[in-house]
């Protein structure tokens, strides 16, 4: 069985042409970035706004768990069953399409929900404290100071949700929209293991890559500060927070070493 | 309703199988996270490695790990015994961090406390670690327990018996009532799962309840 696997994974007549291995790989990512896209602009707004205000947290943590426990095939089959006849006179595989990604986008949803605004509300007090101390607005402290320092969480949702959004895609193939998920069912109809466990590694291989590129992206765009890259001061300025900041001399750009540009320096007096 | 009341046989059985098919990989899981834990605990610089090793499996798609399954352990793909090694697989891959984590949690005093007692280390760890270690331990076989119920209905795809035979009933015959039941039966079993380890941890930790601390 490996063998014969590993002589479709092989085959240059599956490497070449539409409905290859590359252009099945390019519509599965295709599918996964429209779907994280739609939910980011939606989860991410959401999970800030739980995590500043503090309202709705209890709405947040258990739209969270409850969402694991909804079986994505199940709420798939659902969702196409009931937009197919919406969809079925528009052109071409919309009506299989349309519902697979909305699908895929309602999964996506909790957990970068759940890791911007755990990630807010986890910023440490002191810092928060110290940057309405220094004037900055409920504005100027999220950006300048609760979502640099609630970026590995926000990536760790993200990264989440990603995951199970390459996984799941792999089931659109099931009610007939195309991705990698069609070597797994063109297989099965013929009886082609081979085809079956090819396609099944190539998805495998697809979601370690995606998942490690994305745990790159974020080693750099988390503030040094916090993943203590540069210098080992910073490092401890995640600890000790205020205290930290200060030893990390110089220009380092901690996410506490904020300065203040607006002259009006109001204390926000939103409790926050 | 009277679809789900016509069923009940069919819902029970397959049910029932679910739970055989996501619980068992959950004991296995466990019982396979609690050595690699206290390895990754005992020495450090197995840490990293170990909980990103294993973490990494958590990223292969199930419907992908079912099919590939076969290659290694040469059982015929509708085989449930694939499943149960994906899931154990996948109960390991979340429980080895935790596990970690959660004799971590444990306060040096303690330790040192029981040394001073005269526990072996061996007896140390079953009698104070461990059992101070079980509230961070349940929370990550909660997560382990409900989303092992809602993979293992992705085994419908290559026709493995459990509750969401029910979502391809459903579609094919382009008829709500089956796919709702089974989404429903779905969440039932993943609450049932949860509500055990609940009762489970709260016997296991006694003196949270004593103290008035959460479990």
């Amino acid at each position: 069985m490996i063998a014969s696997t590993w002589q479709w994974l092989t085959d240059p007549v599956n490497w070449s042409g539409p409905g290859s291995i590359p252009n099945q790989i390019l519509t599965h990512l295709w599918y996964s970035a429209i779907a994280l896209f739609v939910a980011s602009l939606i989860a991410i707004p959401a999970g800030l706004a739980i995590g500043h205000t503090g309202r709705g947290r209890f709405f947040g943590v258990n739209l969270a768990a409850a969402a694991r426990a909804i079986p994505s095939l199940g709420l798939l089959f659902l969702m196409v069953l009931w937009l197919f006849p919406k969809f079925s006179g528009s052109s071409g595989s919309a009506a299989f399409v349309v519902p697979s990604l909305i699908v895929l986008a309602v999964l996506a949803i909790p957990p970068i929900l759940a890791g911007a605004y755990a990630g807010v509300e986890g910023v440490d007090p002191a810092a928060r404290d110290a940057a309405k101390g220094m004037g900055m607005t409920g504005m100027q402290v999220l950006r300048r100071v609760e979502i640099p320092n609630a970026m590995p969480l926000i990536f760790s949702g993200f990264r989440s949700a990603t995951l199970q959004v390459i996984a799941t895609a792999t089931l659109a193939a099931v009610v007939g929209a195309d991705g990698l998920g069609r070597f797994l069912i063109d297989g099965q109809k013929i009886r082609d293991y081979p085809q079956m466990a090819g396609g099944s590694l190539v998805v495998a291989i697809l979601a370690l890559v995606v998942d490690l590129l994305l745990g790159t992206i974020q080693r750099y765009a988390v503030s040094p500060g916090l993943t203590g890259r540069r210098t080992s001061a910073s490092r401890r300025g995640r600890s000790d927070g205020v205290s930290g900041s200060a030893e990390s001399a110089g220009r380092s750009n901690t996410p506490l070493d904020v300065e203040i540009s607006d002259p009006r320096r109001t204390v926000d007096s939103q409790p926050s | 309703m009277t679809w789900f009341i016509d069923h009940l046989g069919e819902v029970w059985d397959l049910g029932r199988q679910h739970a055989v098919l996501a619980g068992l990989p959950l004991l296995l899981g466990l019982l396979i996270a609690l050595p690699l834990g206290w390895l990754a605990r005992r020495f450090r610089w197995l840490y990293a490695p170990f909980t990103a090793g294993f973490g990494l499996l958590y990223t292969i798609p199930s419907l992908a790990l079912f099919v590939i399954l076969p290659l290694v352990t040469g059982r015929g793909i509708l085989d449930p015994f694939n499943v149960i090694v994906a899931m154990t697989l996948y109960t390991v891959a979340l429980l080895v961090r935790t596990v970690a984590d959660g004799l971590g949690s444990v306060p040096g005093a303690v330790t040192n406390a029981a040394t001073a007692m005269g526990y072996t280390p061996g007896k140390r760890f079953f009698a104070v670690e461990l059992p101070l270690a079980v509230p961070v331990i349940s929370a990550g076989l909660r997560v382990a327990a409900v989303s092992n119920v809602s993979i293992v209905s992705v085994g419908t795809v290559i026709g493995v018996q459990q509750l969401g035979l029910f979502f391809s009933d459903g579609f094919n015959r382009q008829f709500y009532d089956p796919i709702v039941v089974g989404i429903v039966a779905c969440i039932v079993l993943a609450l049932l799962f949860d509500a055990v380890i609940l009762v489970v941890t709260r016997l296991l930790t006694p003196w949270l309840r004593a103290t008035g601390a959460r479990a």
